[in-house]
């Protein structure tokens, strides 16, 4: 199961933080700094694991963002992979070629692209038609 | 900035405020700005008039803003609550997120919060429903578990319930299971549950897949009915082409994530036995393996990595299978390509995957082909997690016949590998080259080549090991001692390696003291001039090498004990050195060549056991030694090499030293040396010696008292607490019981106290007055001693109890022992010629005055060792009485205050059918019969 997913930037400033695990703030802090220095030290030619603790670290770049999702050992590396393109290309239809400013003015809305894609740690929902269409059909709520 | 919709979502305060943050240049700017917003929302919130719920919700999500900033959030809360009972999906939706993300087990709120999901729960509209559901996962209390356990499943079977309320429900049920898993499986539900894998809705097979996994891991009996239909829903994946799901294929492949859950969800069960469904189970993952070998229908590194993801779990499930060869020959084929693909992701996969092929027995011949690349990859690869992979795999698929071969790249990669990794490798080199070592000078070479490229990493467990394989195996010894010498010629040495040589050398120098190169004088010396560079441990080793030289070389003796009398070590600050100098200089001086000879024998061959480093590696990667496990139970039916064939006690070193302890004095007794010399004298001094040795805790008092026997001082009881030593003294019927109480914790044990009585059967026979009263507290670290005397007024079997009483962070603690008072301890030897002996055991001769045991010998015959015993028994062993010499007889007087006891015995050993025949003759019958009894075991 996912136990945590994360967006930071490369100067470290988290752009979200969704947890499914209880921890309490001070360990959050200190998990969103080791994943930082793990992650970033790490070049294209790595592979796009790395172990952490007793979970691991799968994460993909997009330009200055970090998504990072820490999974059991035993999860399937590629399927997590690309789960987070699969939720990084459903927020670029959503926001209009999503940019890291998107996630900051928007942050409440993108825990609900979470929600919609992920929960209790485990992948919801993959139709990128079907979540577009929920999330228009939320927006247009009042 | 980002063009905000003009719906009602929109929040311009919000925006302008996010814009604000942004804009300050400085982190007291930035609280400024906040606390100024903080005061404002405060002021609101407290304000007269009444808030519309758009500025509520405004307000909550500019709080929730500055909390993700880092900064604390102490109101608010309540205006979030309200936000839930709204109307309005946009300001619930704030409300919720708030509580998701704020809320603390604040008790008051809690019960607010669950009475506003219950009215979203029941509520018509869906949207309203699923933010419940999601809240309730987000938070995932146990509350929140109690409260609605009940709830949740009848969504999720409802056959009102949207799609999407489904899938949120599946997963919220789940979240709310793996809280209180042992209040919830819903056997019940079992059925209706297992089908949604067949719902139309594939987003609701995918949320239920999950929750369905979890199920059967908690009760796999109640949920077996999912195989078939995992099974079914699977094929119909995998045989679709990628336009009939539609929605649901991602870059041409048919539902990526969903065909990887129901294959890690078969991963649950045993294959399936019924054969149609393992059949269409095996066809599945044939396919699988087929549309690798299709061309691409993209070149998006997206269809590439969801087709392998499926790939990768269908292999995972033909490993667990492990009985298709054919499958798994296939999927090492398949993995065997991406070894050498260009993307570092499925290279660090593949090598990960065949990692477990290796252990089974259809697939690990065929992972045995890709060795060269394996081994390249360890030499290649840039990313240090991939060479780490690969290492693991050629660890996995080492066997006989390329042991060598890896276990020299490995120990080659070691030199440059990274610091990460290197004590693991270590291990494994140590392992690797243990459990294949055909030959004894590899396996030899191999540890000390480790020692040299990687001393830094090489723990005690494998050193250790080295020194028991050599001690356990004859033909390794010579070879050994040749080589640690030449190792310890280099300029710098690693301290491990000046530990192996100085223990192999004390061993086994002598085997090597032949050739000039290599004399004894020459070994010293070279040993001697690593000494002063070493770590006190090392250095104490070095000692107790020095001590064995003396007995293997007496032709040095003066050289040695002019080091061992030196004032570097005589004086040392560390008492542990300064100990074993002036202890093995004592020895080296007062006792015999044959004593020593005793003392100093060889060391015996060690018992068999697990490894301790593999125990370690396991600890270390539990994952990693699978493989090599089920590898070695095929392994136990073939010859064995030395592995399992020896074990390793916690410290080599300090178990001889203990050893020579015990033997040391048993032997000075033996020797009757007077009660003056150094070794009385320093009366705590020999419990402290034991004290430093890790001697392993005493699990019954019983059984440790039988050790008293022949010796008087020693550690009568031993647990992470307390150490209790023990030092008595014995004249006639009179005895004086020394006890030493160390505390091992760094705390004060208080309430102390110690009393020694009489069971009923030693009432009156036995009186005891301590000298003064026991001490009633030991602090942290440090030892006190009590001293009680004794008196024997008649003869008596068994021995008092000492009761220890204490108190360990506030925790009472309790230990009865019994003290080594035994009727031998009041026996005195007594000497008489001849045909005095045969003269008094002629007039013990009646029936009731004798007994007699032939029993099979526990211990090899030995008769020296045999004198030693009985003399530290009590009794004087009478030379040239017995015409036989291997027979012994030995006479003594059990003295009381009120009787004398005399007492004598022959003990007659058959070598041929290691048996001895025991007579023990007394002027009282049941002294005859104890005293047989006791001395019975142990010969």
């Amino acid at each position: 199961m996912i136990r945590f997913i994360l967006i930071q930037n490369r100067a470290g400033k988290t752009r979200l933080a969704k947890w499914y695990m209880q921890f309490d703030d001070d360990e959050k802090q200190k998990l969103i700094e080791e994943v930082h220095a793990v992650v970033t030290v790490r070049d294209a030619k790595h592979t796009n694991f790395v172990e952490f603790r007793n979970f691991k670290i799968v994460y993909r770049r997009y330009a200055g963002l970090y998504f990072c999702i820490c999974v059991d050992v035993s999860d399937n590396n590629l399927a997590c992979l690309e789960a987070i393109h699969n939720f990084v290309e459903v927020l670029n239809e959503y926001f209009h070629n999503v940019c890291e400013l998107d996630l900051v003015f928007n942050f409440y809305k993108v825990y609900t692209v979470v929600d919609e894609m992920f929960l209790a740690g485990e992948i919801r929902e993959t139709s990128q038609t079907k979540v577009i269409q929920q999330l228009l059909m939320l927006q247009n709520l009042e | 900035m980002p063009t905000v919709s003009s719906r009602g979502d929109a929040m311009r305060g919000l925006a302008v405020f996010i814009s604000d943050i942004r804009n300050c240049k400085s982190k007291e700017a930035e609280s400024k700005r906040i606390n100024k917003e903080l005061a404002n929302i405060r002021s609101k919130f407290k304000g007269d008039k009444t808030l519309d719920g758009y500025s509520k919700k405004k307000y909550v999500c500019k709080l929730l803003f500055i909390f993700l900033l880092g900064h604390d959030i102490d109101f608010g809360h309540m205006e979030a609550v309200n936000l839930l009972s709204s109307n309005k999906y946009t300001e619930k939706q704030i409300g919720y997120l708030f509580i998701s993300v704020l809320v603390s087990s604040n008790s008051d709120l809690m019960k607010l919060i669950i009475q506003n999901i219950k009215n979203d729960i029941s509520s018509p509209k869906p949207v309203h429903v699923n933010l419940a559901l999601h809240c309730i996962a987000n938070i995932g209390s146990a509350e929140m578990s109690e409260a609605f356990g009940q709830e949740v499943p009848k969504l999720l079977v409802s056959a009102h319930a949207s799609e999407s309320v489904k899938q949120s429900a599946a997963l919220c049920l789940l979240r709310l299971i793996r809280t209180l898993p042992d209040a919830m499986t819903y056997a019940e539900w079992a059925s209706r549950v297992i089908h949604l894998l067949n719902d139309q809705h594939m987003g609701v097979v995918t949320s239920a897949a999950s929750l369905i996994h979890t199920l059967s891991q908690l009760s796999p009996g109640d949920y077996k009915g999912c195989v078939s239909l995992a099974v079914s829903r699977l094929s119909r994946i995998v045989t679709s082409t990628y336009t009939d799901l539609q929605d649901y294929t991602y870059y041409f492949v048919p539902a990526p994530w969903l065909s990887v859950k129901l294959l890690r969800l078969l991963q649950c069960y045993p294959v399936p036995e019924e054969p149609a469904v393992r059949g269409r189970l095996v066809e599945c993952l044939e396919t699988i393996l087929n549309k690798c070998q299709e061309p691409p229908k993209s070149k998006k590194v997206q269809h590439s990595n969801s087709k392998n993801a499926v790939l990768f779990e269908a292999i995972n499930l033909i490993i667990h299978i492990d009985s298709e060869p054919n499958l798994l020959v296939r999927a090492c084929n398949q993995l065997g390509q991406f070894l050498q693909h260009r993307e570092t992701n499925l290279r660090y996969l593949a090598l990960e995957s065949m990692c477990l092929l290796a252990g089974s027995e259809f697939s690990a011949d065929a992972v045995k082909k890709h060795r060269e690349t394996v081994i390249n990859a360890l030499k290649t690869e840039r990313d240090v997690s991939v060479r780490q992979r690969a290492v693991d795999l050629l660890y996995a698929m080492c066997d006989k016949t390329n042991s060598e071969e890896i276990v020299a790249e490995m120990l080659a990669y070691l030199k440059k590998a990274d610091y990460a990794i290197r004590e693991e490798m270590v291990l494994k080199v140590a392992i690797l080259s243990e459990k294949y070592a055909s030959d004894y000078t590899w396996y030899v070479d191999t540890i000390l080549q480790l020692i040299r490229v990687a001393g830094d990493y090489v723990s005690e467990e494998v050193w250790h090991r080295v020194i028991q394989i050599v001690i356990n195996r004859d033909d390794a010894q010579g070879y050994a001692a040749k080589t640690v010498f030449e190792n310890l010629q280099a300029p710098a040495c690693h301290e491990n390696m000046v530990k192996v040589g100085g223990y192999i050398l004390g061993e086994f120098g002598n085997l090597i003291a032949g050739d000039e190169r290599s004399s004894p004088l020459v070994q010293f010396n070279l040993l001697h001039s690593k000494f002063h560079l070493c770590t006190p441990s090392t250095r104490a080793l070095l000692l107790s090498t020095y001590i064995k030289f003396i007995n293997l070389f007496p032709e040095i003796k003066q050289t040695i004990q002019n080091v061992l009398q030196n004032d570097n070590q005589l004086r040392n600050a560390d008492v542990e050195l300064q100990q074993r100098a002036l202890e093995y200089s004592q020895l080296s001086s007062i006792t015999s060549q044959d004593v020593l000879a005793t003392v100093l024998e060889e060391m015996p061959p060690f018992p068999e056991r697990e490894s301790s480093i593999l125990a370690k590696l396991k600890k270390k990667k539990p994952a990693s030694v699978q493989a090599i496990e089920k590898e070695e139970e095929k392994m136990k039916k073939s010859p064995p090499s030395i592995e399992n064939h020896v074990n390793v006690p916690k410290e080599v070193p300090a178990n001889t030293v203990s050893r020579l302890t015990i033997s040391n004095s048993v032997d000075l007794l033996g020797l009757s040396t007077p009660p003056a010399t150094p070794q009385q004298s320093t009366n705590s001094l020999l419990v402290d010696v034991f004290g430093s040795v890790d001697q392993p805790v005493a699990p019954k008092p019983e059984s440790n008292i039988s050790k008293f026997l022949f010796k008087n001082s020693g550690v009568l009881f031993e647990n992470n607490l307390i150490q209790v030593g023990v030092k008595c003294e014995f004249k006639e019927h009179t005895g004086r019981v020394g006890l030493f109480f160390g505390n091992k914790t760094g705390n004060q044990l208080q309430n102390f106290s110690a009393s020694v009585s009489m069971g009923a059967d030693l009432q009156g026979k036995v009186n005891i007055a301590p000298q003064k009263e026991a001490p009633t507290q030991i602090d942290g670290g440090a030892q006190v001693q009590h001293f009680v005397n004794l008196e024997c007024i008649t003869f008596f079997s068994g021995s008092p109890n000492l009761q220890l009483r204490y108190q360990h962070a506030s925790t009472p603690q309790q230990v009865t022992l019994k003290l080594p008072v035994i009727i031998n301890k009041f026996m005195e030897g007594t000497n008489m010629p001849a045909a005095d002996f045969f003269n008094r055991w002629k007039q013990l001769g009646q029936p009731v005055q004798e007994t007699q045991k032939i029993f099979q010998a526990n211990h090899p015959i030995d008769t020296e060792a045999a004198k030693t015993k009985l003399t530290g028994f009590g009794m004087s062993v009478l030379i040239n009485v017995d015409p036989n010499p291997d027979n012994l007889v030995g006479s003594g007087i059990v003295k009381t205050k009120t009787s004398q006891i005399g007492c004598l015995l022959r003990l007659e050993p058959n070598k041929e059918a290691k048996m001895y025949r025991l007579t023990v003759r007394s002027s009282v019958g049941e002294v005859a019969a104890l005293l047989c009894t006791m001395l019975e075991e142990h010969f």
